[in-house]
């Protein structure tokens, strides 16, 4: 075997020089490890029924699109969103996401994966490839892509489709495929030693910081969104406030009761979670339970910080892993529940492709124009930077064969894009004029149905005819009291949710129970989300605090845990009490805070992935395109979004610009704008918000600007120094893709008697 | 005759499916939710280490769970 930095090309069995990587002689007294080149060309070849396939895809597909795009009837199938996304994953999965392994990752299965090398029975496992998918699948999906493309609805269905369906095709899927494979050859090292590793100690430290604050802003936008879903509302704060000891017993359960049997706890906990959410309509109706469980925004963003705080220095086993268990358990479960119902109910869509506010950047939702504010509004479902987390850490850790990496990082990524489109279908099956109501801010609605109606039929939005009787007859039917300026997303998606599932399931009776069942596994996931995000950026901090004092990276020290754990909760809890009162509305100014985050942090993790694969050699720098168009195209939004957010002289949409505005006002004592503390509040947000934005373009221009250094280095000199693990020569085999091929199900024919073996031996071992 | 056995090879059959499909969500769910962890630890244990006595399944979920706090994992948003 060679050193791991020798290039040279390797003669591979086919005679195709594509791969230049060391000579990998494999066990003679085993089975091929790997397909040889020719078996490839020969599943690639084209047949009369394959073409056949594919043109029915393609025309389906280019069916669909054209129902959406150009024909734009009165109303439109939901069913064509289906088609549309479906169709446009399968050719992107099929043609891009190869090409994309035949020129830059370049798998070869000769290879062993660190689940192999370094095997363990714990972190470094083999694990088949079905299972991780949807262990993946399950890390990265959240309460992300079900939140952005609701608030994009105010643009119109159509800006928010192709952006969600041609991102992830071109830029989502390939971040999360190129992390996770050049992670894997890394024996699985994340996202931030990489940076350090590739891009030298100035672009790995503004790397690391960035990802710190980055995830900051998302654990409190997301809190907010939480918070937003569960204000003024006694059935939802009881039911999701029940989560709590659920998933306590289930801890003790599996702490000691009966070890291991998760599955089995998890149907008990969902169980009680149903008990859960029929108990809250219950509850909610009684005296006790309103004067307990009414809470306001306030109160509960305070509960969410203590609770923050306690969930992140709690044993995992107590709180984190039971519901993460169940959330798990939730995720599958309803993305199948509703995909099956949107296939079943096929809604009519009434909203219209496009609206005025893409244009004119005023919508009340959120403000700023189609381009660049779609881009950041929805991250997660199109690309979202955070994946890049998940794909450099526990996935690369348990791929059974490097080949793998397709189906699992750009298939895995595809789903969540579907997860998204989903979520795009249920908010805008629900009355136009209702989701204006729900998602404009009660600084514009008043927060009354009144104030609300005044409002919404006063943006002369076509087809939008909003009656008070609308508003309070969909209160009472989703069990709340009021349905006006519910901001966040998630209370939309649950009310598109619920309206599409009772048609499917239950009608109009079980319309409260469906929404508050969207509620809760959103909150579900959320909660999750803040608990695990603390833990991570408390982990983050030991670590850079460490570097001064080494005490601190003493994860068993527990005051360095505690002060850690306070200063991240301090952080985000800061941004979520900002959010909560802020006298603008707080989701339609801080969301794109979260978006440009989450888009900058993909910038960070592709500059990376850049160097990376300048690095490899000269053959790939005809491929290069394939990283830097979704590098360039993210850098591009990113930053006009930042710059309009830090320059623009629009009120609406400069966080300056407001600030110097309500500034005057303040320093003439002018009070047209609100009351003094009114002012001052938006005077500090603003303050904030534009504050953090410099910081976040800054640094993630340093780390772009490193990357395009060392990339073209690395080009000039014809490569660079290879990072990789050395090679070693795997000993087992497994498909690629979901089906096998039928070369593959030989081979792996001729590996049975081998797994068998092994199986007998160990049924053997047992025995003594 | 014919048509009774013949409902009954499809009737086995189909049970033979539905069996077939049973086995396969339960592999998949308890692989996925991570049931068969310990019993993947076991096996390679007795593989690679045949000679050192292995935690006992107590010990192995008190472990995995410790190691999760000193590492901890992001979920995504």
């Amino acid at each position: 075997m060679s050193s791991p930095s020798s290039r040279r090309p390797a003669n591979t069995a086919g005679g195709a020089p594509t791969v230049d990587e060391p000579e990998l002689i494999q066990d003679p007294d085993l089975p091929p490890v790997a397909l040889r080149e020719e078996q490839h060309d020969k599943a690639g070849r084209w047949t009369w029924p394959k073409i056949v396939l594919w043109v029915a895809i393609a025309l389906l597909g280019g069916i669909a699109w054209t129902m959406l795009a150009i024909v734009r009837g009165e109303t439109v199938n939901a069913i064509w969103f289906v088609f549309a996304a479906v169709c446009t994953y399968l050719i992107g999965y099929r043609f891009y996401s190869k090409v994309i392994e035949r020129f830059i990752t370049r798998p070869d299965d000769r290879r062993a994966t660190p689940a192999e090398v370094k095997q363990d029975g714990k972190d470094y496992v083999p694990t088949d490839r079905r299972v991780l998918y949807g262990h993946h699948f399950a890390a990265i999906a959240g309460a992300g892509p079900l939140v952005g493309p609701v608030l994009a609805a105010q643009m119109g269905y159509l800006p928010g489709t192709i952006w969600i369906i041609v991102g992830v095709v071109l830029a989502g899927a390939v971040q999360d495929y190129l992390v996770l494979f050049f992670s894997m050859r890394r024996g699985g090292r994340t996202i931030g030693q990489m940076a350090r590793q590739e891009l030298g100690k100035i672009g790995g430290t503004a790397a690391i910081i960035a990802a710190l604050l980055i995830m900051i802003i998302i654990v409190a936008i997301l809190a907010l969104v939480v918070v937003n879903a569960l204000g003024e509302s006694p059935w939802g704060v009881f039911s999701v406030g029940m989560t709590i000891p659920i998933a306590l017993f289930m801890g003790v359960y599996l702490r000691f009761l009966r070890p291991g049997k998760v599955t089995e706890v998890s149907i008990i906990g969902f169980v009680l979670l149903m008990a859960a959410i029929i108990g809250g309509g219950w509850v909610s109706n009684t005296e006790w339970g309103q004067a307990l469980f009414h809470l306001d925004t306030t109160t509960i963003a305070w509960g969410i910080i203590i609770y923050g705080f306690i969930a992140a220095i709690l044993p995992v086993w107590l709180l984190l892993a039971p519901r993460d268990y169940l959330s798990t358990f939730m995720k599958i479960g309803v993305i199948v529940m509703l995909a099956g119902a949107i296939v079943l109910v096929r809604p009519e869509i009434s909203v219209p492709a496009l609206t005025v506010f893409g244009e004119n950047g005023l919508g009340p939702v959120f403000s700023g124009a189609l381009f660049p504010f779609l881009f950041v509004t929805i991250a997660c479902g199109a690309l979202s930077g955070f994946h890049a987390l998940i794909a450099s850490g526990t996935t690369p850790k348990l791929i059974e064969k490097e080949r793998q990496t397709r189906f699992i990082g750009y298939g895995g990524m595809l789903m969540e894009s579907f997860v998204a489109i989903m979520a795009l279908v249920a908010a805008i099956s629900i009355d136009q004029g209702i989701y204006f109501a729900m998602n404009s801010p009660a600084a514009l609605t008043g927060g009354t149905v009144e104030g609300a109606v005044a409002f919404v039929n006063s943006l002369g939005l076509t087809g939008v005819n909003l009656t008070p009787e609308m508003l309070t007859g969909t209160a009472a039917d989703v069990g709340e009291e009021s349905i006006v300026s519910r901001t966040g997303g998630a209370p939309t998606l649950a009310l598109g949710l619920a309206h599409i599932m009772q048609q499917a399931l239950g009608g109009q009776a079980l319309m409260a129970f469906w929404y508050h069942f969207a509620i809760m596994f959103e909150a579900l996931f959320i909660l999750t989300a803040v608990d695990a995000g603390t833990r991570v950026a408390r982990f983050m901090l030991q670590d850079t605090i460490g570097a001064w004092f080494p005490k601190f990276r003493d994860v068993s020290w527990r005051p360095g845990v505690w002060i850690t754990t306070a200063i991240m909760v301090a952080g985000w809890g800061y941004i979520l009490i900002l959010g909560v009162t802020d006298p603008l509305g707080g989701i339609n100014t801080f969301f794109p805070l979260f978006g440009i985050a989450n888009q900058l942090l993909a910038a960070i993790a592709l500059a990376v992935v850049l160097a990376i694969v300048a690095k490899r050699g000269k053959s790939y720098v005809k491929w290069l395109w394939i990283v830097a168009l979704p590098l360039a195209f993210t850098a591009v939004i990113t930053i006009t979004a930042s710059l309009y957010k830090i320059f623009s002289p629009v009120p609406q949409i400069g966080y300056w610009a407001n600030h110097f505005k309500y500034r005057a006002a303040q320093e003439a004592g002018d009070t047209s704008l609100g009351e003094p503390a009114t002012v001052e509040a938006v005077i500090r947000n603003t303050a904030v918000q534009g504050t953090l934005s410099i910081i976040f373009v800054v640094l993630a221009i340093v780390v772009m600007i490193m990357a395009v250094i060392v990339a073209i280095k690395a080009l000039r000199r014809g490569g660079g120094e290879n990072t990789e693990d050395a090679a070693v020569v795997s000993r087992r085999y497994a498909p690629a893709g979901f089906l096998p091929t039928s070369d593959e199900r030989e081979l792996e024919k001729q590996w049975e008697p081998i797994v068998n073996e092994e199986l007998r031996a160990n049924a053997h071992r047992k025995g003594h | 005759m014919t048509i009774q056995s013949d409902a009954a090879i499809g009737l086995r059959a189909a049970g033979a499916l539905a069996l077939r499909a049973g086995r396969g969500i339960r592999w998949y769910m308890r692989n996925l939710m991570g049931d068969s962890a310990y019993e993947t630890y076991l096996a390679h244990h007795r593989r690679r280490h045949p000679d050192e006595k292995p935690m006992t399944e107590r010990e192995f979920w008190r472990d995995r769970m410790d190691e999760q706090d000193r590492n901890p994992g992001a979920r995504c948003c």
